[in-house]
């Protein structure tokens, strides 16, 4: 079953675990199912608050690389609005 | 709700093949993880092909290195789900993601790959991170 995709025809980046930022305070992390024009679709996420203090940014993505995605979110969708940038968790930690 | 049995055969064998044992009770997994001594790898199986499709031959490439664990142990998330709880308890401050690997040293994770650092990669890429993990914590007790 090497290489063998239980998903065809599914966008690119579908099943890969993503960082979303936002034009405002929030950033996600989860894994990518689905873009359509209502917004981004993600699976088990992860929320970083910049607006609530705590850990930077940076360190909540860092730790989600080495730790883990604590999720608070099975499901969540984001809106198209809100949606600043997309990034593989690995291409952002690397 | 697991998958059909039939369907993941392949992917169980595919695992026994490059010698791992399959831990798919409760008690197996503490019989193989409780008190472990010496160097093991656990992989966490998983029927996603964008992720397991390419983790599990890398690790057939990786276990080819001359620095390799001393064991190699599999559990299959979402079909033998009550082991793959259970291993999953030895490595809790890892948040659970299948498929994965977790290195461990005499009980304790020295390493450990999640779903989304393989997500995407080549079984080579994969396969040099993981000797590259080998070399660093298994060289001195191969």
């Amino acid at each position: 079953m090497s290489g063998h995709v239980f998903h065809p025809g599914h966008q690119e980046l579908h099943g890969v675990t993503v960082v979303l930022e936002t034009h405002g305070p929030r950033t996600y992390v989860g894994r990518f199912d689905s873009e359509d024009a209502r917004g981004v679709h993600l699976h088990d996420v992860g929320v970083h608050d910049a607006s609530a203090g705590g850990q930077s940014r940076e360190e909540f993505v860092r730790r989600c690389d080495k730790f883990g995605i604590r999720p608070e979110h099975r499901d969540l969708l984001v809106p198209a609005a809100d949606v600043a940038k997309i990034t593989r968790l690995v291409d952002l930690v690397r | 709700m697991p998958y059909n049995p039939a369907l993941v055969a392949p992917m169980r064998e595919e695992m026994t093949r490059m010698g791992a044992r399959e831990l798919t009770t409760v008690s197996e997994v503490d019989a193989a993880l409780g008190d472990q001594q010496g160097t093991m790898l656990v992989f966490v199986n998983s029927v996603c092909g964008c992720a397991a499709g390419n983790a599990r031959p890398a690790l057939r490439l990786a276990l080819q290195h001359g620095v390799r664990p001393q064991q190699v142990v599999t559990v299959f998330a979402g079909q033998d789900v009550d082991a793959a709880a259970r291993a999953r308890q030895y490595f809790a401050e890892y948040q659970p993601s299948s498929p994965s690997v977790a290195l461990l040293r005499d009980g304790e994770v020295v390493h450990f790959v999640h779903r989304h650092q393989i997500e995407g990669r080549s079984p080579q890429a994969i396969a040099a991170d993981l000797t590259a993990a080998f070399d660093r914590f298994f060289a001195a007790v191969a």
